[in-house]
């Protein structure tokens, strides 16, 4: 045992670094680093930069175009491209649909989808949730009939993040409905939105952006042949992506960032007479910020390890830990990133600010996008299954209560 | 000690609930938004008609005597309806600088023409450098032939672009962060050398970044003097904001009861799951808390020991201010989807309950406060 990084790791982190401070695009760099949201062109340029080094498809095997990397230099690649910051790899793509394929899909549909993925000419989008199934995903309702060699799909999705941005989506449908559990009637599909019966739906979430959205299907046809893995057999697909989601979505390096952005706010800032960076309750709230991230850290590599010692690919329990360790952290980040913003958290004038763009106000910016992220964040808690759920999933699977 | 409203209180409250109740629901509310000014002046009527806008003004100024409780009464029930208008601005900040520091003329001019409805103020203290130091102030005030001019700049002024009339304050003497120095003045709104950009907060209420360059402007009260009125003023608002946090936090704790109990997932509604009922009752307890708090600071408003006085708002900041932070982030969590969604209101009562924990010194900030007089 040994928490030290290597000198290669050492090395590994130095040169992913390098490469992400030479090669980001500068405009994507300045608004990452006023805490703006990337701008879709942001993420699918990012993506494809790091896709032409080999470093987009990170954790799929080789012959798919990963790297190779070990799962610690994943771990680290990740974290530095949040804490940079730079746009994540998709996540729909790289950490959902990418290893989906690999595990279930025919060699048909890794060979049409995985390069494409990989190199974001594709956006994906997850089309899991109901109305009346979020935490029940399995009671979810859309339906799909077998009609020749097509599925007619018929039903709703809703909080589908990012499906206005999309070209495909992954979606899991009731086959059957008379299955003896409703677990037993689900299949996995892989729809194509530009297929004729499809509507997107905005939804503006409190932080005032488009992220979310409802979708309809109005006899949508999809052929057989974008079926992945068995019929009916689409809730092992679904709890296999699962697993993966709720490892990423801890997102460290994100935390990292909102800290550095919190402490750069703090030294510029006055409080009671002083520094805001010069107040031991706010150098303690920082320093406990970085305690809770150094056992994130050590906890993320642990399951990490043992994740890629393990031979039957089942998510490790322990995930949910990270997830709702990670979300915890990542929401205390990024309140302590608004309130180091002061009063300065309180007004939404970027339309203001940019109608004055002779004279850019950077703090003001920076500050009104430590809300938002705040906002955004809240949601945390909620996406890839709710904190309570997962607190539930630790007290049977691991606890057997 | 006596928790007991009046008769006359409880009128009060009743009307301005109904009141609320009829005109103010969340769709009426869509299209007060949707006025220009980001508020509805029919309403800001109905305010004047029932006399709420003179309620704590003195009787010859057309206003009812009433007190810091009867202005808690109001601001609960605005909070639970997430009202707009420039009441805090008006009659709490304004209201209370004039009746503080304004010369009988000033009061006479001033009050009843609030009280009717027909002008409305701002507080204009607050400066981008200053965050929450209550002290720092940059403006400066200078003595000109024809009397004092201001220069500098105030930030984040709650209702400042709607406002007729703004208190401005500004150092006559001193350094920056000198209590001692500071002055409070009157400066029309449409002054020359005035600049205003109007802005929405996070709530969608409105507040204004204001230029002034050579502003003539009239002294309230003495300048150099004026610490003290500022740091009441401060208190009234702390204490109205506490009151509106009230107001949402019962707004909030209810929709997420009733939702805890109509949403199902796994067969059941959510709130038969025991974290679930834990969850909400560790609400109401914070609500409760923060309720307490919040009386703690309309009780003090009056407090004529200015040590204690400052210790029990700066409490109640602290106090109402982790339950509303509690009870906003837990009525998202619990709504789920739902809750992270513009359409709906729990995100709108968040937002309002952020605003106010940034305003007038955040928790860190008042707690630094108390902690400084521990012995
Ligand atoms: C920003 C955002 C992005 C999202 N992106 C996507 C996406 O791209 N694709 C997609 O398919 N979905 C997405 N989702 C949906 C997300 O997965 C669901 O919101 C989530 O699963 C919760 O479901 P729900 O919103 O219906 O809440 P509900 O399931 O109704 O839960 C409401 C509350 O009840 C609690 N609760 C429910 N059941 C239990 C129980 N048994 N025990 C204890 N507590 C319980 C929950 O924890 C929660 O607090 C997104 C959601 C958000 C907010
Ligand atoms: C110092 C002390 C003094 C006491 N004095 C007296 C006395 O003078 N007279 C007297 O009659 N008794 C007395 N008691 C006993 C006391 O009332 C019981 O200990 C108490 O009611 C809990 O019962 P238990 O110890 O059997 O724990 P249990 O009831 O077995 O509880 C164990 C744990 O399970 C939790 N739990 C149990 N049921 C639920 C549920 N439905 N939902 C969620 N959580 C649950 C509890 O909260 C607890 O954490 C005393 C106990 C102590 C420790």
């Amino acid at each position: 045992m040994d928490l030290r990084f290597t000198q290669e790791e050492r090395a590994f982190r130095d040169e992913v670094r390098a490469f992400i401070r030479d090669n980001l695009p500068p405009d994507t760099a300045e608004r990452m680093r006023l805490g703006h949201p990337p701008r879709k062109q942001d993420t699918v340029t990012w993506q494809r930069i790091l896709n032409k080094k080999g470093w987009a498809a990170i954790s799929w095997p080789k012959e798919w175009g990963g790297p190779g990397w070990s799962a610690v230099q994943r771990m680290i690649f990740i974290e530095e491209n949040q804490a940079a910051p730079a746009p994540e790899l998709l996540s729909f793509n790289i950490t959902m649909i990418g290893p989906v394929l690999i595990q279930f899909g025919t060699e048909e549909q890794k060979r049409r989808f995985l390069p494409r993925a990989a190199n974001l000419d594709d956006w994906w989008c997850q089309g899991f949730s109901e109305p009346g199934a979020g935490s029940d995903l399995a009671s979810l309702k859309t339906a799909a009939r077998l009609v020749g060699d097509h599925y007619v799909v018929n039903g709703s999705k809703i909080w589908t993040s990012t499906a206005h941005n999309a070209d495909w989506c992954f979606l899991l449908v009731r086959t059957n409905p008379n299955a003896a559990k409703r677990q037993e009637g689900i299949s996995f599909l892989l729809v194509d939105m530009k297929t004729p019966g499809i509507t997107v739906r905005p939804i503006i979430s409190i932080d005032g952006s488009h992220h979310l959205n409802e979708v309809f299907f109005d006899d949508v046809k999809v052929p057989v042949a974008m079926r992945v893995y068995e019929e009916n057999r689409g809730w092992d697909v679904a709890k296999y992506l699962l697993g993966n989601e709720r490892t990423g979505i801890a997102r460290l390096g994100k935390s990292r960032e909102r800290v550095a952005m919190a402490k750069s706010a703090a030294r510029e800032v006055r409080f009671n007479g002083r520094r805001l960076i010069e107040d031991p309750a706010f150098r303690q709230r920082i320093a406990q910020l970085e305690v809770d991230m150094k056992a994130l850290q050590i906890t993320q590599y642990r399951v990490v390890s043992a994740g890629a010692k393990k031979s039957d690919g089942r998510p490790d329990p322990l995930s949910s830990v990270l997830k709702v360790k990670g979300t915890e952290l990542l929401q205390a980040s990024t309140e302590c990133a608004m309130d180091a913003a002061g009063p300065m958290a309180n007004p939404v004038w970027a339309q203001e600010l940019a109608a004055m763009a002779n004279e850019p106000d950077l703090f003001a910016e920076a500050s009104e996008q430590s809300t938002a992220s705040y906002l955004m964040l809240r949601a945390a808690s909620i996406y890839g299954g709710t904190n309570e759920i997962q607190k539930n999933i630790l007290s049977k699977a691991v606890l057997r209560l | 000690m006596d928790f007991d409203l009046s008769d006359d209180q409880r009128l009060l409250a009743d009307s301005v609930t109904r009141l609320m109740a009829d005109r103010y629901g969340f769709e009426a509310r869509k299209g007060y938004l949707k006025d220009p000014a980001g508020w509805s002046a029919a309403m800001w009527g109905q305010y004047a008609e029932l006399g709420l806008l003179g309620l704590p003004f003195a009787e010859e100024h057309g206003g009812y005597g009433g007190g810091p409780v009867d202005v808690m009464l109001v601001m609960q029930e605005f909070g639970r309806a997430l009202a707009l208008e420039p009441y805090l601005a008006t009659v709490v900040l304004g209201g209370t600088a004039l009746q503080l520091a304004g010369s009988t003329a000033q009061q006479g001019e001033i009050l009843p023409a609030v009280a009717e409805g027909r002008m409305k103020l701002a507080f204009a203290h607050g400066e981008r450098e200053a965050r929450y130091d209550l002290p720092f102030v940059r403006t400066t005030a200078k003595r000109s032939a024809g009397g004092w001019v201001l220069d500098g700049a105030k930030s984040v002024v709650f209702h400042g672009d709607s406002a007729d009339r703004l208190v401005v304050s500004a150092r006559v003497s001193g350094d920056d962060a000198d209590e001692d120095g500071i002055g409070l003045f009157l400066v029309d709104a449409d002054a020359a050398g005035l600049a205003r950009r109007g802005y929405t907060l996070r709530d969608e209420t409105r507040a204004a970044e204001i230029a002034l360059h050579n502003v003539a402007a009239v002294p309230l009260g003495e300048p150099g003097a004026a610490f003290p009125v500022i740091t009441r003023v401060v208190e009234a608002g702390i204490a109205a904001m506490g009151a509106e946090a009230v107001g949402a936090m019962e707004a909030m704790h209810s929709m997420t009861l009733e939702y805890s109990r109509t949403r199902e997932q796994f067969g059941k509604p959510i709130g038969t799951n025991q974290v679930v009922q834990h969850r909400l009752a560790e609400m109401l307890m914070s609500m409760e808390q923060g309720r307490s708090m919040a009386m703690l600071a309309a009780m003090s408003v009056t407090e004529p020991d200015a040590a204690e006085r400052a210790r029990n708002i700066s409490m109640a900041k602290v106090g109402y201010g982790q339950a509303a932070r509690f009870v906003s982030q837990q009525t998202i969590q619990l709504h789920g989807g739902i809750g992270m969604t513009e359409e709906y209101a729990a995100g709108h009562f968040f937002r309002r309950c952020l605003v106010i924990e940034h305003s007038f010194g955040d928790t860190a900030y008042h707690l630094a406060r108390l902690a400084d007089e521990v012995e």
